[in-house]
C-alpha cells in the first residue's frame, strides 16, 4: 500500500489538483439547478445546455477580443460577459415563454417540457458553433502554471485551475449564503422556497422573484460554462454530460442544500478525476456509483431532510 | 366489562416545540362508537396518524387486539385490520367511482393479477353493492375528481370499509361538507358501519352529530385527553362546554 | 374499445401492404415496429406519471445480447426470449432501486444509468469494439437459414407478431386492477399504501415490464439493422423514444405504434436533410404537442370520433 502511495504520488497529486477544479465547476451548475428548483420547484432538465451556451459564448467572445488585437487579460472579461448575457438574455426568455405556463401542472409534464427545451438548445449549439472542437484557452495561459512540489517531483499546474476556478466557487458559496440570509431580497426567495403561498399573502411579487431566480440560475451555469472554457476544446453534448453530472450532485447532496452541494460536489469531483488517472474507461461511471451507494443508504441525500407529506 | 380492541398508553409526540400528543392514554372499545373533539391544533389527527404509522410517537406504546403495531408501516397496520379515512379525501382523482371501489375491494383480495380486468363481473358486482350502500350507485361511473365534497367523502370512507377493517379511523368525515348533508351522510355511515359491526374512531367538530351518534366522547386539548365519557355527560360539562367545545364552534 | 380493435387490425394490414408495395419501406416499419413496442413500456410508466429519460439502456442490453450470443448461437427463437430475459433482469435490478424515487429523480436516475451504460459500451473496446460497434453474425430462424429477401419478411413478421402480443398485453395488464393501480401511483399513492397495497411493487412489475419490451424492441433492432453500436444507448435514442410516446398519445396502446410509424418515416426523408436540428425539431413539436395537443396522435383520433 505504501509503496503503491509513493509510485504513484504524482498522479495522485495530479488528481486532487484536477478533482478540486473540476468540482469548483460542478458546484457552479448544481448551486444554480438547486436555487432554481428551490422557487419554481421544476428541476431544469436543459440546466445544463445554459452551462454549455455559456462555454461556447465566452469562447466566441474571448476569440473576438482576441482577433481585435486587445490585450490577453480582456479575455476574463469574456467570461463575465458570457455569464451575465446568458442569464440576462436567456434567462428571462426562457422563464416568460415557457416555464411561466406550466407552474402548478403535472410534475410529468413539467419534465417533458424542459426536457424538450434541452434538445432544442443542444442542437442550438450545433447550429451556432458546428460540431468541430472550439477552444479559447486565453484565460488559461495569460496566469501561467505554478510548480507544486510533491514529494520528490514537481507538478507545473495552471494558476487559473488552482486559484481562479476553487475561488470563484468558494465565493459564489459564501456570497450566495450571505445573500439569501443577510439580504432582504435573499430573504424573499427564501421565503418563497418555504411557503410560496404565505409568501404570495404577504404581499411579494412571486412572480417577480421567480423570474429573478431562474435568470440568477441560469447565470450562474453559464458561469460555470465560461468559466470551464479555457480548460475544454467545446464539443456537442457537454450539455448532456453536465446535467446530468450536476443532477447527481444535486441528488446525492439532497435537494435544496447549498453548502451541502458543495461538499457533494468535491467528493464526486475528487471521486471523477481519481477515475480520470487510474481507470479511464470508469471516468463517466463514478460519480453515479457514488451517488447510487450514497442514496441506497440515505434516499433524501446526504444533507437532506426528509419532508413529510400531508394526508 | 366490554373488551378493548386497541389501547394506547403514554403516548409522545412534539414537533420542536409544540406536544401534539403530551402523554395520550385512550381505550377502544370493541363495537363502539368513539368521537374526538377538541380545538385544531390539539392533536387529534396526530393520534390518527401515529395508530396508522404514519407518524412514529417517540415514546407510549399501542396495542391492536393485544399485540403491539408500533413500528409497523401503514401497510402492515391496514393488513392487521385498522383502516382510515382522510379529512381531505384520497381518492384516484382520474379512475371513476367504480374503480375507486373495486381497487379497494382488489386491494383486500390481492391485486396481482396482471391481466384479468378489473372490473370483471363479480368484482364490479361487489363494488356496485358497497357503493350502493353508501348511497353512491349513481355517481359510479363519474370520474372522482367530478363529484362534490360529500360525494366524495363518502366515497373515500367507501373505500376504507372495503377493506373490511376491525377498527375504522376517520378524521373529520363531515368537515368541509354542506350543512343539509351533513346529517344524510352521518345517518348513511352510521347505518353502513353499524350494519358491518365495526369499531369506529372519528374526528368531529360537529356537537350535534357527536351526541346523537357516538357512545362515548373524548376530549382533545393540547395533546392530552381532558375528558372522556358518554356524550350526555361530558358536553354538559361547563369546562368542557367553555374551553373546548366554544373553541371548537369558533373554529 | 371495438374501434381500437379494427384500427388495430387496419393498421397491420396497412403495413404488410406497404412493406409489399414498397420494399425498401419494410426495413423502415420493421424499426418503426420494434421501437412502438419499446415505446409501450415508456407508455407504462406515463400511466404511473413518471418518465424515463434513460430507457434507451434496454434497447441497448437487447440489441448487445444479440451481437454477442449470435457468434454462438444462432437461432433467433432461443436469441430473442435471451435478449428479453437479460434486459427483464437488468431492470429488475435497477428498478429495486429506481421504484423508491418519483418525478425528476426518477426520470435522471434513468438516464444518468443510460449513461454509465452508454460510456461503458464506448470506452471498453477490447469487449465491445467502442464506437465502431458490433455486426450481428448470421441468424437462423426455427433452423432454417433463408435467404436475404425472405429473411427480411421474417423479420418484419416476427416484429408485428410481437407488436401485436405486447399491445394486446398491455391493454389488458392496464385494464387489470395492477393496472388500475399503477395508474393510482400518479394521482394518490398514499391511498395506495393505506389500502394494503405496496406501491412501489406495482410500479417494479411495471418497470421490468417494460424493460422486458425495451430488450425485445432492441433485439429486434438488431435483426434488422444487422449492426449495433453505442449510439443506440446514447440519450438521444432515450429523447426520442420518450418523443414518440407523447406524439402518439399513452392513451391507447396504439399510440406508440401509430407514434413510431410516423415517427420513422419522417425522419427517412428529414433526418438527412436536417442533421444538425433534427433534435431541434423534435423538442419543438414536443412543446407544440404537450401545451397544445397533450392527448397525442391517438388523443386527436379518438376525439374526432366521440364528436
Amino acid at each position: 500500500m505504501g509503496t503503491w502511495f509513493a509510485e504513484n504520488s504524482l498522479l495522485l497529486g495530479l488528481a486532487l489538483l484536477d478533482g478540486l477544479a473540476n468540482a469548483a465547476l460542478v458546484f457552479m451548475v448544481a448551486v444554480g439547478l438547486n436555487l432554481v428548483f428551490g422557487v419554481l420547484r421544476i428541476v431544469n432538465v436543459a440546466h445544463g445546455s445554459l452551462f454549455a451556451i455559456g462555454a461556447y459564448t465566452a469562447a466566441s467572445i474571448g476569440l473576438f477580443f482576441a482577433a481585435r488585437g486587445l490585450p490577453p487579460w480582456m479575455g476574463y472579461v469574456a467570461l463575465v460577459l458570457a455569464a451575465v448575457a446568458i442569464g440576462a438574455v436567456l434567462g428571462p426568455l426562457i422563464e416568460r415563454l415557457l416555464l411561466r405556463r406550466i407552474y402548478g401542472h403535472e410534475d410529468v409534464l413539467q419534465l417533458l417540457v424542459t426536457f424538450a427545451l434541452f434538445m432544442i438548445l443542444e442542437d442550438v449549439q450545433k447550429l451556432v458553433w458546428g460540431v468541430q472542437p472550439v477552444s479559447q484557452d486565453a484565460p488559461l495561459r495569460f496566469l501561467g502554471t505554478v510548480d507544486i512540489p510533491f514529494g520528490e517531483d514537481v507538478i507545473p499546474f495552471t494558476a487559473y485551475q488552482l486559484f481562479v476556478l476553487p475561488g470563484i466557487a468558494l465565493v459564489t458559496l459564501l456570497g450566495l449564503a450571505w445573500f439569501l440570509r443577510r439580504t432582504l431580497t435573499g430573504r424573499v426567495i427564501v421565503a418563497v422556497t418555504t411557503d410560496k403561498e404565505a409568501a404570495t399573502a404577504m404581499g411579494i411579487d412571486a412572480a417577480r422573484i421567480t423570474l429573478l431566480t431562474f435568470s440568477f440560475g441560469a447565470g450562474l451555469a453559464a458561469l460555470g460554462g465560461a468559466l470551464a472554457s479555457p480548460t475544454l476544446a467545446l464539443v456537442p453534448g457537454i450539455g448532456a454530460q453536465t446535467i446530468v453530472l450536476s443532477f447527481a450532485v444535486v441528488a446525492t447532496a439532497g435537494l435544496g442544500q447549498i453548502e451541502g452541494a458543495a461538499l457533494t460536489a468535491l467528493l464526486i469531483g475528487l471521486g471523477r478525476s481519481i477515475a480520470v488517472y487510474f481507470a479511464p474507461e470508469f471516468e463517466v461511471v463514478v460519480p453515479y456509483l457514488i451517488m447510487v451507494a450514497v442514496l441506497l443508504v440515505r434516499p433524501q441525500g446526504l444533507f437532506g431532510v426528509i419532508e413529510t407529506r400531508r394526508v | 366489562m366490554s373488551q378493548v380492541l386497541l389501547s394506547a398508553k403514554g403516548l409522545r409526540l412534539a414537533f420542536g416545540g409544540v406536544k401534539a400528543a403530551d402523554g395520550i392514554d385512550l381505550d377502544v372499545r370493541h363495537g363502539e362508537f368513539l368521537a374526538i373533539i377538541g380545538p385544531n391544533g390539539a392533536g387529534k389527527t396526530t393520534f390518527i396518524n401515529m395508530t396508522t404509522g404514519y407518524l412514529r410517537p417517540q415514546a407510549g406504546r399501542i396495542e391492536f387486539d393485544g399485540k403491539p403495531i408500533l413500528g409497523l408501516s401503514p401497510r402492515a397496520i391496514v393488513r392487521r385490520g385498522i383502516g382510515r379515512s382522510f379529512q381531505l379525501p384520497q381518492l384516484f382523482s382520474e379512475h371513476t367511482v367504480l374503480e375507486n371501489a373495486a381497487l379497494a375491494i382488489a386491494a383486500r383480495r390481492g391485486i396481482w393479477s396482471p391481466f384479468t380486468p378489473l372490473l370483471r363481473p363479480r368484482w364490479r358486482d361487489e363494488a356496485m353493492d358497497l357503493l350502493d350502500r353508501f348511497g353512491l350507485r349513481a355517481v359510479a361511473e363519474s370520474r372522482a375528481d367530478a363529484l362534490n365534497e360529500g360525494a366524495r367523502k363518502l366515497a373515500d370512507i367507501a373505500m376504507a370499509v372495503a377493506l373490511e377493517p376491525s377498527l375504522l379511523l376517520m378524521d373529520e368525515p363531515t368537515s368541509g361538507v354542506a350543512a343539509a348533508e351533513k346529517m344524510v351522510i352521518v345517518e348513511t355511515l352510521v347505518r353502513v358501519l353499524r350494519s358491518t359491526g365495526v369499531t369506529a374512531v372519528f374526528v368531529e367538530h360537529d356537537m350535534d352529530v357527536v351526541a346523537r351518534f357516538a357512545d362515548r366522547v373524548a376530549v382533545w386539548s393540547q395533546g392530552r385527553i381532558a375528558a372522556l365519557g358518554p356524550p350526555g355527560e361530558v358536553l354538559a360539562d361547563p369546562k368542557v362546554r367553555r374551553e373546548v367545545i366554544g373553541i371548537a364552534a369558533n373554529a | 374499445m371495438k374501434r381500437e380493435s379494427l384500427l388495430a387490425a387496419l393498421g397491420a394490414l396497412a403495413l404488410v401492404v406497404c412493406a409489399w408495395a414498397v420494399p425498401w419501406l419494410k426495413f423502415v416499419l420493421t424499426i418503426a415496429l420494434a421501437k412502438g413496442i419499446a415505446v409501450l413500456g415508456i407508455l407504462l410508466l406515463l400511466r404511473a406519471g413518471q418518465v424515463s429519460f434513460g430507457h434507451s439502456m434496454f434497447l441497448a442490453l437487447g440489441a448487445y445480447t444479440m451481437a454477442f450470443l449470435a457468434p454462438m448461437e444462432d437461432e433467433v427463437l432461443l436469441l430473442l426470449p435471451a435478449a428479453a430475459l437479460i434486459a427483464a433482469g437488468f431492470g429488475l435490478v435497477i428498478g429495486l432501486f429506481l421504484v423508491r424515487y418519483r418525478d425528476i429523480f426518477f426520470g435522471m436516475l434513468n438516464l444518468a444509468f443510460a449513461m454509465v451504460l452508454y460510456s461503458l459500451l464506448e470506452k471498453l473496446y477490447a469487449i465491445t469494439k467502442g464506437t465502431d460497434g458490433i455486426r450481428v453474425a448470421a441468424l437462423s430462424f426455427a433452423g432454417t437459414e433463408p435467404e436475404r429477401g425472405t429473411q427480411e419478411w421474417i423479420v418484419f413478421g416476427i416484429a408485428l407478431g410481437l407488436a401485436i402480443l405486447f399491445g394486446l398485453l398491455v391493454r389488458f395488464y392496464l385494464a387489470s386492477p395492477m393496472g388500475r393501480a399503477l395508474a393510482g401511483i400518479k394521482t394518490r399513492e398514499t391511498r395506495l399504501e393505506f389500502m394494503g397495497v405496496p406501491a412501489r411493487r406495482v410500479l417494479l412489475f411495471a418497470y421490468v415490464l417494460s424493460a422486458l419490451m425495451g430488450g425485445v424492441g432492441g433485439a429486434l433492432v438488431a435483426m434488422t439493422t444487422r449492426h449495433v453500436t453505442p449510439q443506440i444507448a446514447y440519450w438521444t435514442a432515450s429523447g426520442e423514444l420518450v418523443f414518440i410516446a407523447i406524439l402518439g398519445g399513452a392513451g391507447s396502446a396504439l399510440g406508440p405504434f401509430l407514434g413510431a410509424t410516423a415517427f420513422e418515416l419522417v425522419r427517412v426523408y428529414a433526418a438527412a436533410a436536417v442533421a444538425d436540428a433534427w433534435q431541434m425539431i423534435l423538442g419543438g413539436v414536443l412543446l407544440v404537442v404537450i401545451l397544445f395537443a397533450p392527448g397525442g396522435v391517438w388523443g386527436l383520433l379518438s376525439r374526432r370520433w366521440r364528436a
